[in-house]
């Protein structure tokens, strides 16, 4: 590829069903410092390949369906700025870790399935506020868990863990800092079902605490901080389970 | 052909649907459910309103008030007996969302925080600091996922609706990862489908806002209702369009021109009062007038040359550095966020540049209260339905309500229709998806074609623009009109690169193109036939409201030819239609 002033080279990784070998198209794209790397697929799609295939669509960081990995490294395409690479080129790919189905289209499957499967959703306890008032939350208890709620299920995380590449039975950060968005919500109780998801050897045991995950997270979730607190819960709820066996508190 | 049967399926995984999803099991949950979604239902656009959501709650609000701001915004064309049910059942369905875990803004006391919003006389508008609808979204996502009588098809595309015996009894959809189309059959029927102001160049709406339930059902003979309206939300940022939420004037932010003048004080909107003033932002006044109102203002600005001048067009300054940093990072993040990363200002520091951006459709399926269509066993709610509350002019903060509101009754009366209907004539609707199936296969086989998706797009969205934008006149709609026919004739000539099944995007762009037409063609028809100016509805050719003819609902109907429009009373309850008066009294 040549450099060029007002283009900019992006080799983007191609894959079809069936297709055996690893396989690169290179295109020019026109630099416009306003772009990001969505913007240039689009301008791919619109204009030189129309089978050029990936998954968009608020185009404003919020809805998470457009990560992949740009020259290696897991990010969201509509936040990534050309200017941040030119003149050099870039290099797109599917996230790491995951199955590739199609192009920069990558399996959700199991990631949906792990969401699931921490029982994200808020779990009564004995005093719930009757149907016409709200519960009570001060700001304080609020700010507790909102930092967990703020994740948008991009999954960059999955591609940056070392553990989810070596264990694909690894419960994984996303989920489990949405496990912990609940655990520390004031109107909850269900911690105890939930950790018992996380405590099963596919869990929180399993991270070697590298901090990747929330190295990339595009929200500041952190869920590597997450993933600690859940370990250092877990192991207290273990303990206590060894003294007082479950449904004899 | 293998069908896949439900008793309900609902089509869109959006607020409204999800919302829907919920509803069916409430009332009754032996019955099952499908929920088809084009795309991973977290994806959906609902994840992307920012301001927030309003319903009665502090006692020093109303429903009388809530009912008459949300009729007098919407220039009295919303039916009054459906805003009285709207604004009557809001409170209840946001504090069950509230019970499901929505991380609500709180005040110091715990009680759910409200700000206000643009139109309305008090604050009623709940928030989750600016990323409202996320918060919503994923609130009634997380808690869908407990109801295991509700079967997801993620990644779904509904491409045509089956029918027999003058029943909506399914859909044919598309599975996007191997292209195989199914026919999914049940008794009842919810279109969630959201919006499509992706017919337009320059909007707020995500890429998969292209109007594919409102197509659909438009193709079955339902009518779409009040197409003509389109919101112009006064806020995006230029180039992008990305949406500044309007809960950055509901907090004290103020509109400048080029003059450094608060240009809103010349457009009947009321009297600036000083940013330190402990009465500013007032209500139903400046800043927080209605959102056609704004946009207008901004044109006029234009004509008179207030407006800066940048690359990606005019602008005008919207200025929140008096709230603070702090303030800011509290109460509006997100705005900050968003300009920085894609307006390349910190509105802690300086002023953010906006403009007007095409962000709503007041219009859609034709449903009544019941949330019912006139095609027996079909439902519709959210933004592809209309109602109507929105009529020429939705408020702020409204639209989430509705989906809550409007979605639980869908579900509700979906699930009363399925347990007294079954499904018949299955030989009907595994033909009609064969047909559909015939379809596919020749727009993906056509090797003939010469036509681009991009180009064809291209041109339907300017084409909108300028026949249909926020002044129009007969000249520039007749032309609107005339240029979507030919697409139309041309879109018939696609040529698709991709011949991949697994994931065909282009496909399903083109299909969208295809529902995208449709919505542009009864927007352009039903705003050339209403020879008034009503909210959203602005024609310089017939300047006034018009309530002698045109104090009614305008019905698009499918033909082979162009749509024939009809036209229907408006329901008016307690409030005559009168005079809207902003910037002081009522
Ligand atoms: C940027 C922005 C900010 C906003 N802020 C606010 C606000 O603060 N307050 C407010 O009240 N309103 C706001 N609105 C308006 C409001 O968010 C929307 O009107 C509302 O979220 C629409 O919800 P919905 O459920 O009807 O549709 P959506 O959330 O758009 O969901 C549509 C669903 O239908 C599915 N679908 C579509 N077509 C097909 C098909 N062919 N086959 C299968 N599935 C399909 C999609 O996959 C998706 O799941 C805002 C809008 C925008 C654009
Ligand atoms: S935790 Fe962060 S990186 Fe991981 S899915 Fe959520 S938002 Fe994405
Ligand atoms: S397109 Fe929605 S997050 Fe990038």
């Amino acid at each position: 590829m040549t450099v060029d002033t007002d283009r900019i080279p992006l080799k983007i990784s191609r894959y079809t069903e069936g297709q055996t070998t690893d396989g690169y198209d290179e295109y020019m794209v026109p630099y416009n410092e306003d772009w990001v790397v969505l913007d240039a697929l689009n301008y791919i799609k619109d204009y030189v390949d129309g089978s050029l295939a990936y998954r968009w669509s608020c185009r404003m960081g919020v809805c998470g369906s457009c990560g992949m990995m740009i020259n290696g490294k897991p990010k969201l395409t509509c936040s990534a700025f050309l200017s941040e690479y030119y003149p050099d080129p870039i290099v797109v790919e599917p996230l790491a870790n995951f199955r590739v189905e199609r192009d920069l289209i990558v399996d959700m499957d199991d990631f949906i399935h792990k969401l699931d499967s921490v029982k994200p959703w808020l779990i009564e306890g004995d005093s719930v506020p009757p149907a016409n008032r709200e519960y009570k939350q001060t700001p304080a208890q609020l700010a507790k868990y909102k930092q967990y709620s703020m994740c948008i299920n991009c999954t960059l995380c999955y591609s940056a863990c070392p553990v989810a590449s070596n264990e694909p039975e690894f419960v994984g950060p996303a989920a489990i800092a949405l496990a912990q968005r609940y655990n520390l919500d004031s109107r909850d109780s269900g911690k105890e079902q939930r950790l018992d998801v996380l405590m099963a050897n596919e869990g929180v045991w399993d991270c070697t605490f590298v901090g990747e995950c929330s190295n990339v997270c595009p929200k500041g979730v952190d869920p590597a901080a997450a993933i600690q607190q859940a370990k250092l819960e877990s192991a207290l709820a273990y303990a206590k389970s060894l003294i007082m066996p479950k449904g004899n508190k | 052909m293998r069908s896949i049967k439900h008793d309900i399926l609902i089509i869109g995984g959006g607020g409204a649907g999800l919302r829907a999803a919920i509803a069916v099991s409430q009332e009754n949950p032996d019955l099952d459910v499908a929920v088809v979604s084009k795309v991973y239902p977290m994806r959906s656009h609902t994840v992307a309103a920012e301001g927030g959501m309003a319903a009665v709650i502090k006692p020093n609000d109303s429903f009388e008030d809530h009912i008459y701001d949300t009729v007098s915004g919407s220039d009295w064309l919303a039916d009054q007996d459906a805003v009285e049910f709207f604004v009557r059942t809001a409170p209840s369905e946001l504090i069950q969302l509230e019970h499901w875990g929505c991380p609500w803004s709180r005040e110091s006391d715990g009680s759910v925080a409200v700000r206000p919003f643009g139109g309305m006389q008090i604050e009623r508008t709940w928030f989750a600091a600016d990323k409202t609808g996320f918060h919503v979204l994923h609130s009634l996502f997380q808690t869908t996922l407990k109801y295991r009588s509700l079967q997801r098809y993620d990644e779904w595309m509904a491409l045509r609706l089956l029918t027999h015996d003058g029943r909506c009894q399914g859909v044919a959809a598309m599975e996007l990862r191997t292209g195989r189309i199914v026919p999914i059959l049940a008794k009842a029927v919810i279109m969630c489908t959201g919006g499509g102001g992706r017919v337009f160049p320059f909007t707020t709406n995500a890429a998969i806002k292209t109007g594919d339930g409102m197509a659909l059902a438009y193709r079955a003979g339902v009518a779409l209702k009040d197409m003509e309206f389109v919101q112009y939300h006064p806020t995006g940022l230029p180039g992008t369009g990305i949406l500044i939420t309007e809960a950055a004037r509901g907090e004290g932010g103020i509109l400048v021109n080029n003059k450094g003048h608060r240009y809103l004080s010349d457009y009947d909107l009321g009297k600036p009062l000083p940013i330190d003033h402990h009465d500013h932002p007032k209500n139903r006044t400046m800043e927080l007038g209605p959102r056609d109102r704004l946009s207008q203002a901004f044109i006029h600005e234009q004509t008179k040359g207030n407006v800066f001048e940048g690359p990606h067009g005019t602008y005008v300054h919207l200025d929140v550095r008096h709230l603070g940093e702090s303030y800011i990072e509290k109460k509006i993040p997100f705005v900050r966020e968003l300009s920085n990363n894609y307006g390349g200002v910190d509105p802690v520091h300086e002023p953010i540049p906006v403009r007007p951006v095409v962000h709503y459709m007041m219009g859609g399926i034709d449903t009544d209260i019941e949330a019912a269509t006139t095609l027996p066993g079909l439902y519709a709610a959210g933004e592809c339905a209309c109602v109507s509350i929105n009529g020429a002019n939705r408020l702020g903060s409204n639209s989430l309500t509705e989906l809550l509101v409007f979605g639980a009754q869908a579900g509700r009366n979906a699930a009363i229709f399925a347990q007294q209907h079954g499904i018949s004539g299955e030989n009907d609707l595994l033909s009609q998806t064969q047909d559909e199936i015939n379809r596919i296969s020749e727009l993906l086989g056509n090797r003939a074609g010469d036509e681009k998706i991009a180009d064809l797009r291209n041109i339907m969205t300017s084409a909108l623009e300028e026949g249909a934008g926020i002044y129009r006149n007969a000249e520039g709609m007749q032309k609107a009109c005339t240029t979507i026919t030919e697409l139309r004739k041309r879109s018939k000539n696609l040529k698709l690169d991709d011949t991949s099944l697994s994931y065909n995007t282009e496909l399903t762009s083109a299909i969208e193109l295809d529902f995208m037409l449709d919505i542009a063609e009864t927007v352009t028809f039903s705003a050339l036939r209403r020879k008034e100016s009503r909210g959203s509805h602005q024609r310089t050719d017939f300047p006034e409201r018009d309530d002698d003819e045109f104090l009614k609902h305008s019905l698009a109907y499918n033909t082979d030819d162009a749509p024939r429009i009809e036209h229907k009373d408006v329901v008016i309850t307690n409030l005559p239609p009168a005079k809207r008066i902003y910037g002081g009294g009522k």
